[in-house]
Parts: structure tokens; sequence; C-alpha cells
């Protein structure tokens, strides 16, 4: 691996590893809060999942970088500005069809971008898509029917799925947003070309949007920055207390 | 006509592997160390011990972890370095290895028959639905064996597991995901 591919790498898994950690944190704040039991274990499982992803990601990341800093350095040693998450990934838990509605939009997401992944010459990479992938199916056909649920159930139900359709949209853009950095990696076979796949995730999404009676708004506003480390200021917040007991215990084993 | 299936090839090569004369002793002494989730499971029947290599003085465990976030994968590690420093083996290195990603057709049938018996349904219990995924319906149900149950969550008490009820007798249970 040449160097600049290395260093390059290193930024792409770091990136992949904040999305999933970010997401898998904002989820585990559904937990003991879910409206019923069930529901609220199986936002645990989601979590788990997303966070065993970061931890994959962040222990490649710690790997390339050959530093002596360990996957917990990655998660819990950076600030809001180092991160690298995409925006839709921090944003707050609001309601149970805010939550909803952008977990569909991010396994809809996954869906897309895992069989690319698998694909990386990267083995690493590919191997955690492979497993990736088995759970993002479970993630989709449970975000999918909450969406449907939700959209197509109540007056305030509908409202409130719409709201957040409509609050959440413009965080999409970025998702399929390229840079230097992921184009290099992506012509060496190695990141994904997200670029390609806006077309499938709205046709997807709006299959799914039309079907629970929402409207798929227009594309008139847009918020970027995440990849380059300017975030909503939820993202402070969260790693505040993310982090804090890591940070006051440095070291701390039990 | 029952059709009798024949040893799937994974667990056949998987026998082979535990069979060589080298390191025999080594896989016989791990079959002490269980999920500590399904306490019956070893980590040989759930799938998860892939592989255990002797280099002088070191015996290199390599592992899997069954889904991404498994919280159980720390304690595996750990259980398999103490089970093999009580029987004299000081110096253990634990490899994860991410690919093949588990399935859990590596299961072994023994490891099926005891989670049954354990009251937790194993995956060829249910037939998938449509899109490869846990069904919402007819998992058999391992206190009365009935067919006629539900599945209540898709997502269970832990991350390999979906939760369901039988309409016989009235009893939740767990169902083992295949994936």
């Amino acid at each position: 691996m040449s160097e600049a591919i290395k260093a390059a790498t290193l930024e792409y898994a770091t990136r992949l590893g904040d999305d999933s950690v970010v997401l898998g944190h904002r989820i585990s704040e559904w937990i003991s809060y879910g409206p019923f039991l069930e529901e609220d274990i199986a936002y645990g499982n989601v979590s788990l999942d997303y966070i065993g992803r970061a931890r994959m990601f962040y222990t490649y990341a710690a790997e390339l970088a050959n530093d002596g800093r360990d996957e917990d350095d990655f998660a819990y040693m950076r600030n809001d500005r180092e991160y690298r998450n995409l925006l839709l990934m921090e944003m707050p838990k609001g309601d149970f069809a805010y939550s909803q509605v952008r977990q569909l939009f991010a396994d809809v997401y996954y869906t897309y971008v895992l069989p690319e992944l698998l694909q990386s010459k990267d083995e690493t990479l590919s191997a955690i898509a492979a497993k990736a992938i088995k759970e993002t199916k479970y993630h989709l056909r449970r975000s999918r029917d909450w969406v449907l649920r939700l959209g197509d159930g109540t007056e305030e139900s509908h409202k409130r799925t719409q709201k957040a359709v409509d609050a959440l949209w413009g965080y999409t853009h970025e998702l399929f947003d390229m840079d230097e950095t992921e184009q290099m990696l992506a012509d060496a076979g190695i990141a994904v070309d997200v670029s390609k796949l806006r077309g499938a995730w709205l046709a997807k999404v709006t299959e799914i949007l039309t079907e629970a009676t929402l409207t798929v708004p227009a594309d008139d506003w847009a918020v970027r920055g995440g990849r380059v480390g300017y975030h909503t200021e939820n993202l402070g917040h969260m790693l505040t207390e993310m982090q804090i007991v890591h940070r006051s215990f440095p070291g701390c084993k039990w | 006509m029952t059709e009798i299936p024949l040893m799937p090839v994974e667990q056949y090569e998987r026998l082979q592997q535990r069979n060589d004369d080298r390191v025999k002793a080594l896989w016989d002494l791990l079959d002490a160390v269980t999920d500590p989730e399904v306490p019956v499971l070893t980590l040989w029947d759930l799938g998860v011990l892939r592989n255990i290599e002797r280099d002088g003085e070191q015996v290199i465990v390599t592992i899997t972890p069954t889904y991404s976030g498994c919280p159980a994968m720390n304690t595996m590690a750990d259980d398999i370095t103490q089970t093999l420093k009580d029987a004299g083996f000081d110096q253990v290195q634990i490899k994860t290895e991410l690919a093949p990603a588990w399935s859990s057709e590596w299961m072994t049938q023994e490891g099926r028959r005891k989670l049954r018996n354990y009251g937790i349904a194993p995956p060829e219990d249910a037939e998938l639905d449509e899109d490869g995924l846990t069904p919402d319906a007819h998992a058999q149900c391992p206190h009365c064996r009935s067919r006629n149950t539900r599945r209540i969550s898709e997502f269970g008490s832990t991350a390999c597991k979906a939760l369901f009820q039988c309409n016989d007798c009235n009893e939740p249970f767990d169902y083992f995901k295949k994936i």
C-alpha cells in the first residue's frame, strides 16, 4: 500500500467509524424511552450493531495509524471538530417519528453502500461490509415498517412523520458527496463512489414515503460539512455525554 | 420418505481441523468455554472458535464475532485465556478474524439440539420469509413443538435472537436468528 493510499484509507476508515459511532450512540438514547419494551430492546440491538461496526472501523484505523492509539482513542479522545461523520447521524433523537425517519434514510443508504464496500479491494473494509450487510436487512425492515405505520397512521402521527421528513431532507444530500480523498480511493477500487448511489436511494425512499402517504420534499436546501469537521451544535453535546467517563478516568478498568 | 441430510461441508471441514493431532488436546480443553449468554453452547458449537495454532510456547486462538456489536466477545476471549492459563499455557494470543463473516450455518448439530433443549429454537426451526429474514410466525415452539406461534419482536434479548410466543402453550421463547 502506498503512503498516500494508506493515509487516505486511514481517513476513510475513521469517517465510516464516526458515522457508525455517532448514529449508534444517538439510537442508544432511546433505551428506556421506547414506546414499549420490545421496541426498547430493538433500539438497543440496532445501536449495538452500529457501535460494533464503529469498533471494527476504528480498530482498522488504529492499525493503519500505527501510532499507539487504539479504538477507544478514536472514539473518546477526539473533539467534535475532529469528527468526520455525516451530519444526518448527529441530529438529535427528537420524537419517535423523527428517529425512525432518520433511521430509514440511513438504512436505505447502507442498503446501497455496503454491497459496494463489499467489493472493495481493501480486505478489511470488505470484511466489515460483509458482516454489516446482514444486519442492515433487519434494520431496514424495522424502520420501513415504522415509517409506514406512522405515516399512514393517525392524523397526529402523519403530521409528525412528515415534519421529520421535511426537517431531515436537507441533511441527506451530503450522504452522496465525494471529496478528493474518497475519489482517489474510489479510483483505486477501495472506497465506494457514493455519488453514483443517490438515484437508487431516492427511488427506494420515494417508494416507501409514497406508500406511507408522505410527501417527498423538494430539494430546496442542503446543509453540508460533516466530512470536513463542521458540525451542528448537536454533536458537541452528544460527545460530551459520550466521552465524559472515559476522559474523567483515563485508563480505568473494571 | 425421510430425507437424511449429509453433514454440511463447513462442518466437515471444521471437524477435520479439530482432529489435527498437534492441537486436538487444546480443542478438547476449550470445550469447557461456553457462550456467557447461552451457557449450554460451547464456543465450538457456536462456530465462534475458528482456529487454534501452536507457535513454540505460544497458543494462538482465532475467534470471529457473531454480530458486529456482540458484547459477549470480550468475555469469551477472557474465558479462553483463563482456561488455557489454568491448564499451564501462559502465552496466549487471541486473534479476531472478520472474514469470512460468521454464519449461523456454522453451528454444530449438537449445538442445535442443546439450544432446543435449553428452550431456544435453533435457526432451522423456522422457515425464512421471502426476504431471507425471520418470519412473522411458525417458528417451532421448543417447549411443546407446536408450529402455531407468532413473532413478538425481531430483536430479542441478545443480538442473535428474536422473540416469539406460542399460541398453543402460551410460552414465550427465543429464536436463534439465521444469518
